[in-house]
């Protein structure tokens, strides 16, 4: 049934297009879904993804950017050069499909365990730290007066808002606790300029084939705030899924990360950096609690949302070794 | 005093059961949620044979970092109270000891594949 509204749609604004065939959900919560389909076309069929909200889940959560702005964000991106996939068309309430858009269909992988284990991406594993640092500094190159509307956060913003998640969790973790302190103590202020932060830039929301980045997925956590934050998170040690000693998303080190991002003409602090992957990192140790807890009280009463707030002591040792390293 | 075989053995019969007998039945998303529920199993198993002499050990820990007396769960409160007051930190003889060897426990338990862990565990 999606298949007929997306062919009304598609004939609408793709010139040749005659209808839509293989429509099948990739993922989906309550709010949000993502599926594939293909629009059959005389030159070729086009592949194509839908991501919305369904009718009646109009309302993002508080963090989100929104499915609009997401649009126009990876819409700049595509034109900026950063790779992207071009955004083809914004739904609209006539249409009957809920809210969201439409973008081309870039092939490739985003799970990270194949991306760091699988022959076919061997070759370009070695280059992948440095040409993330390129894309992440073209990203926050893109010009503020064409972003849309989007919150801005700043680190102790940050530090507070974790605080507040975290304690609203009533979850006593001597290790979290240990890290809001550090964080309070190290926080490094405004930022010296505001840009686009991605906000989830990471290994798993990339596409990524045999010749390096082809696309940046998820801005649903797109923000204004310190360019460093993307940096700090894309090192977070869950993001490495086992490569420990390489630090940007189990692909290489620091040095390759910013020798990128410099290339194309950035600064890099690494101090704040740091102090954005111990954020990261703790962040990603709330969410866990978080999902403890909407096993615990929400509809989502899976086993795979309990395992989950078992990972929540994977962040503690990484804070540990970030904090209190031993034998140093 | 309840009857045996243990709440262990008992739960690592079912988990048994169904990596050995069930797994190769079943295929897809299925397979993959009977991958978690053996995952959980095989926790809480390491849980029921790890937990009691751990928490021993952190409630002794416990005591001597902060000289009261109490249950597991009150202790952790306290120590999570007063590092967020800043009577406790880094500086204190025994903390980062303390959070250390209760950070492996947890792991012990709760990622034993951990690569972070296995790191720190080829440490000694």
């Amino acid at each position: 049934m999606i298949e007929a509204g997306l062919s009304r749609s598609v004939v609408r604004w793709c010139p040749g297009a005659t209808g839509v065939t293989g429509a099948a959900k990739l993922s989906g919560g309550a709010s949000q879904e993502t599926w594939r389909f293909d629009i059959t076309h005389p030159d070729g069929v086009i592949g194509a993804i839908l991501r919305r909200s369904p009718k009646g889940y109009g309302a993002a959560p508080t963090r989100a950017a929104g499915l609009a702005a997401e649009a126009q964000l990876m819409q700049l991106a595509f034109e900026a050069g950063v790779p992207s996939p071009r955004v083809m068309h914004v739904l609209t309430p006539d249409e009957d499909l809920g809210t969201g858009f439409i973008m081309q269909r870039v092939e490739g992988e985003t799970i990270a365990r194949k991306i760091l284990r699988d022959d076919e991406f061997a070759a370009t594993r070695p280059h992948l730290a440095r040409q993330i640092g390129c894309v992440l500094a073209g990203l926050h190159k893109l010009p503020l007066d064409k972003l849309p509307e989007l919150r801005s956060r700043g680190a102790t913003e940050e530090i507070a808002e974790f605080e507040r998640d975290y304690r609203s969790l009533n979850w006593p973790k001597p290790v979290f606790e240990l890290a809001l302190r550090w964080l309070r103590d190290h926080d490094p202020g405004p930022s010296r300029e505001e840009t686009l932060v991605h906000g989830d830039f990471r290994n798993g929301n990339l596409i990524i084939g045999p010749d390096g980045v082809r696309a940046v997925l998820d801005w649903e956590l797109a923000h204004l705030g310190d360019p460093m934050e993307d940096l700090g998170w894309v090192c977070v040690n869950s993001w490495r899924f086992g490569e420990i000693d390489k630090p940007v998303g189990g692909f290489g080190s620091r040095e390759e990360l910013f020798a990128g991002y410099e290339a194309a003409g950035r600064k890099c602090d690494p101090e704040r950096v740091k102090f954005w992957e111990v954020m990261g990192t703790l962040r990603w140790g709330i969410m866990c609690g978080g999902m403890m807890q909407r096993f615990r009280e929400g509809p989502d009463h899976s086993m795979e949302r309990a395992m989950i707030g078992r990972r929540a002591s994977e962040t503690e040792i990484d804070l540990l070794r970030l904090l209190a390293p031993r034998g140093s | 005093m309840q009857d045996e075989p243990s709440p262990i053995e008992l739960t690592k019969a079912v988990a048994d059961f169904l990596r050995s007998d069930i797994t190769p039945l079943i295929s897809g998303h299925q397979a993959f949620k009977l991958r978690v529920a053996v995952n959980i199993l095989d926790l809480v198993t390491r849980q029921l044979t790890r937990e009691q002499a751990s928490d021993a050990k952190e409630v002794e820990r416990l005591r001597a970092l902060l000289g009261i007396d109490g249950e597991v769960t009150d202790l952790n409160r306290v120590l999570a109270d007063r590092i967020a007051r800043g009577e406790i930190d880094l500086a204190t003889p025994g903390l980062a000891e303390h959070l250390w060897a209760t950070t492996m426990d947890k792991l012990a338990v709760d990622q034993p594949n951990y690569a972070s862990y296995k790191r720190e565990l080829s440490r000694g």
